[in-house]
Parts: C-alpha cells; structure tokens; sequence
C-alpha cells in the first residue's frame, strides 16, 4: 500500500484499486475525507478505528458499491472482488444450504439452476479447501461460528478474487476460529490476492496483520503495527487514551486507565 | 358421490385448471415475496389493483390494461413512499394500497349502473372465467416460470443478500424489477380467480408450509409452485361437492395442510429433542 501520488493515469498490473482525494458523504455528514490509498494485489491491510468511522464505507468505495461525492475510484481492469459481510448481518433462519450459498456466487453466466458438474466440483474443493466438506448440504443455521465463517469466505472465493474484502470477520467468533481465519487469510495473501479487512479487534486481528490503517473519517496512520499503534496515533483515532504494551514481541493495547494494572500483570508473569 | 360427475361440464373442467394454474403461480412467486419479508405487500396490491380495476370499468377500458397500470403506478408509488426512512415500506403499502382500494369503493357507490359484478373480484369467481381470462393467466404463468427458472441464481441471491449481490454482479434493481412485474402481474390474472381478499393467502400460505418441510431454497421453490396447485385442484373439487365459494376452498385447503404440517413439524421436533436429551 502506498499513497497514490505519483499522478499518473495508468494502473501498475498489481494495483487493484486507487483512491484518490475520495470523500464520501451521507446527506450532509462526510462519512470519509480525502482518502487516498493504493491496494496492490500484495497487500493485507487491517482497517481499525471506532463504531462510525468509515470501516463498512470504505470497504464499499473500494467494491464500487459507494460512488465518492467528491475525488476518483479507480479499479484495475477486470478486477473480481471477493466479499465477506459481517456474520451479524446474515439471515440464519433463509432457507438455504452451505451448497447453495457457495454456488450462488458462481461466476459462469450459466442460465439455469442447476449448478454444472464443474460447478458442483469447484464448490466442493473450496469446502474440502476450508475443512468444511462434509457440510455441503446442512442448513447455514446447523454450523457452528467458525463454519459459517467458512461458508461465507467459500463464497467470497468462488469467484476467484484478486481483491478479498471481509467486514468484521473476527466478530462473534472465539479465538480458535480468529487463528484459523487468519492463517487461511495469510495463505490466500501468499497466493497473490489482495486482501482488507475491518476490525474492532486490536488485540485478537490487528496487532497479527502486516498492514494496518487507522481510520476515523480520514486517514490518521498507516503502516506495520508496530509503527502506528502508539498512544498518539490511538488517541486521535478513538478520541480516548489508549495505551500499547509490548510483551515477548506481541502489541497489546490496553485502555490507558487499566494499562499500569496490566503492565504489572505482564511483567509478573514475564517473571514467573 | 361421484368425483368425476363434474367434469362432464366444461366450465368446471376450466376452473379445475385455472384454479391448479393459479394456485401454482402464487405458490411460485409467493417464495420470493415471503422470504424478502414482503408478505404484506401480496395483500396490498390486490387491493390495490381492485381500484384500477373498477376504474377501467368506469373509463370502459380493458380490464387487464387498467389494472395493470394501476398495479404500476401503486408499485412505484409504494417505492417512492417508502424510501423515507421515516414511513418505511408496510405504512407506504398501508396508505397507498387503501387509499387505492377505496377510490375503487367511492367509484362503486357514486355509479350506481353497474353491472358488472364486482363481487367477482372481491371473492372470486373461478366458474365464471373467461377465455381471455384463461390466456393470460397462462401467458403470465409461463412468462414468470421463464422468469424465475432464467434469472433464477440472481433472484436467490438478491433475495437472500441483496447488499452483497450487488458487489458480486448481480443486477439487483434489475431483478427486484423483475419480480415486482411479476408480483403484479400474477396478482391481476389470479384476482378475477381467487379474489382480492384471497390472492395474498394463495402467496404466501404455500411458502410458509414449505418452509417447515425443508431448508433448501430450491427444494422451497418446487414445493411452494406444487402445494399451491394441489391446493387449486383439491379446493375447486371440494368446492364443487360442498357447493361453497371455490377460492375461499382452495384457500382452506391450504390452511388445513397449514394446520397439518405444522404440527407434524412440532411434534417431530419434540421427538427428536427427547431422544437426543
């Protein structure tokens, strides 16, 4: 990721999406100011900041389902986005299968309903893929957080993206499932899809990605973890005092009031 | 009795199929209209369009050209209303499809020539069907059965996750289009058949027993089109032994299988929570 700046009208083959001075604005309220950003088809960025900040909007400029009201979008050629809605938004009680889920987001124009043999096969290695195989025909209600988790990113992948977008994926799922998301995450990142995601959760998701941005409405820092998550940079982003704490190499940001409390309990057990 | 006795005649032989055809449509595009939560809307527009139809009779213009417009126009109407958030989409169909539904009532009242029936659309009326009739219910049966099964991942997919659609491809003004055309337009061809009262049950009780039987959309789909023509032909041979209004039959039918499936659902659900506690 990095700021586009260079002032050239044609796209590097691994930039996927370029904003440019993007401001969104919902009636009169801007919802995001001057936002400029480069995703290459390298990139695994975390976008953090707090409820209203412009997670969900700026994850919808880059889908092209929001227009900016004022600066440019531009996506490379053929760009297939891949998208993870947060959990909380689905309907569990539709009545429709892991199978159907997957294949709705099959790519063919096929025109009758019935998914192709190929189709049938494509869905059913994305499932063995994400161990989740032999769900194929239980209803999405029947499966446990972690596997409905699943289900959506096999959706999300049916189509072969290069850019993967997943809106709070790391709410309402423990932390077994949290780890297994990422190390799926970081395998698809590996194979050259570009990835950004939202989150909440600075210690669980954000602290473990390569990239993270820092957003309220405008960009406030971008960059490794370890280079934007200080106080300042958290301050201005939450509008509260956060502090982060270093332990055996690992960020944990503590709110600032807890954090001499914590600090004591991490040392202790550094001892022990 | 003698089941056979009342085909000898051909206007029951013509209700028996209007009344399965119709049965199967509402049950087909009922699916999409239940699962969108939109079950309200079934009811309102064929009170709707009993304004329009009233109209067309006031205006001597062809009732399918009158109601169809009329069916537009509320339709878009009721878009327009209800995207203020502050109404919201069931006040915009309350205001909008009464208010429709009474000017049909103020038309009835203030022109006392008429000859027309209008109980017929109120309650239906299956025997005494036309020709015409008969053609453009089967002209819009197999058009929105061309519909659903061509634009069939699309209508799933809009139905299930509209927002999400949208990033993936989908077209999903497009198809909500689609299925407001043939929302309204199974509504005029069924109301001369059910009944304005008696169409919104034929959408949606079908669906709702489908559900309880299955959680697969495209098993629901070809369970609803089936409970709704089963429903047609069991309730007009009922209705014809019984000598009882032929769409409130076929509606009963379908709430007795309603009924039935119900509590062989719950039942069933109790027995297996008791063997597996």
């Amino acid at each position: 990721m990095t700021p586009s700046t260079r002032g050239r009208s044609e796209a590097r083959p691994d930039e996927l999406v370029t904003l440019e001075r993007a401001t969104c604005t919902y009636g009169t309220q801007p919802a995001l100011v001057d936002i400029n950003l480069v995703v290459h088809s390298h990139d695994y960025i975390g976008v953090v900041g707090p409820s209203g900040s412009g997670k969900t909007t700026l994850l919808r400029l880059l889908t092209g389902g929001v227009a900016p009201s004022s600066g440019s979008v531009r996506r490379a050629k053929d760009l297939t986005i891949g998208y993870v809605p947060q959990l909380e938004t689905v309907d569990w009680h539709f009545p429709v299968t892991v199978n159907e889920v997957v294949l709705m987001a099959s790519p063919t124009r096929r025109m009758v309903p019935w998914a192709s043999r190929r189709e049938r096969a494509a869905a059913a290695e994305l499932l063995e893929r994400l161990g989740i195989g032999d769900l194929g025909a239980r209803h999405i209600l029947e499966l446990s957080g972690g596997q409905q988790q699943r289900v959506f990113v096999a959706r999300a992948l049916m189509r072969r993206p290069r850019l993967l977008l997943l809106d709070e994926p790391a709410s309402g799922v423990d932390a077994p499932t949290r780890h297994e998301l990422l190390h799926l995450l970081h395998d698809l990142n590996l194979s050259g899809m570009g990835i950004v995601l939202t989150t909440h959760d600075l210690n669980g998701l954000a602290t473990h990605l390569p990239q993270l941005i820092c957003l309220n409405r405008e960009v406030i820092a971008r960059g490794a973890p370890i280079d934007v998550l200080r106080r300042d940079v958290l301050e201005r982003t939450y509008g509260a005092p956060l502090d982060v704490l270093e332990h055996a190499g690992m960020l944990l940001v503590v709110d600032a009031h807890g954090a001499t409390a914590t600090q004591r309990r991490v040392e202790t057990a550094s001892r022990n | 009795m003698d089941l056979l006795e009342p085909f000898q005649f051909s206007f029951f032989t013509n209700g028996l199929i209007v009344a399965t055809l119709a049965g199967a449509l509402c049950g087909l595009v009922g699916v999409f209209v239940v699962l969108r939560g939109m079950s309200y809307i079934g009811h309102g527009l064929s009170h709707a369009i009993f304004g329009g139809a009233v109209a067309s009779y006031v205006l001597s213009i062809n009732f399918y050209l009158g109601a169809g417009v009329w069916g537009l126009v509320s339709t878009l109407l009721i878009g327009g209303v209800s995207r203020r958030r502050s109404i919201g989409a069931d006040a915009a169909i309350g205001v909008i499809t009464t208010a429709s539904f009474a000017v049909g009532l103020v038309l009835i009242s203030r022109y006392d020539s008429f000859t027309r029936n209008f109980e017929a659309a109120l309650f239906g009326n299956v025997l005494g069907v036309t020709a015409t009739d008969i053609y453009v219910l089967t002209l819009v049966a197999v058009a929105t059965c061309a519909a659903i099964f061509f634009r069939y991942r699309a209508l799933l997919f809009t139905t299930f996750d509209s927002d999400v659609a949208d990033v993936f491809g989908v077209s999903t003004a497009r198809t909500d289009a689609l299925l407001s055309l043939a929302l309204a337009a199974t509504v005029i061809s069924t109301m001369q058949i059910l009944g304005v009262t008696l169409v919104a049950a034929a959408l949606v009780i079908p669906t709702v027993i489908a559900r309880m039987l299955s959680n697969s959309f495209g098993h629901i789909v070809l369970l609803s089109a089936a409970i709704g023509a089963a429903s047609g032909f069991v309730g007009m041979n009922l209705s014809y032994h019984l000598d009882v209004s032929s769409g409130a039959t076929i509606v009963l039918v379908c709430a007795g299988v309603f009924a039935l499936v119900f509590l062989a659902t719950t039942r069933g659900r109790r027995t297996m929570s008791a063997r597996t506690s």
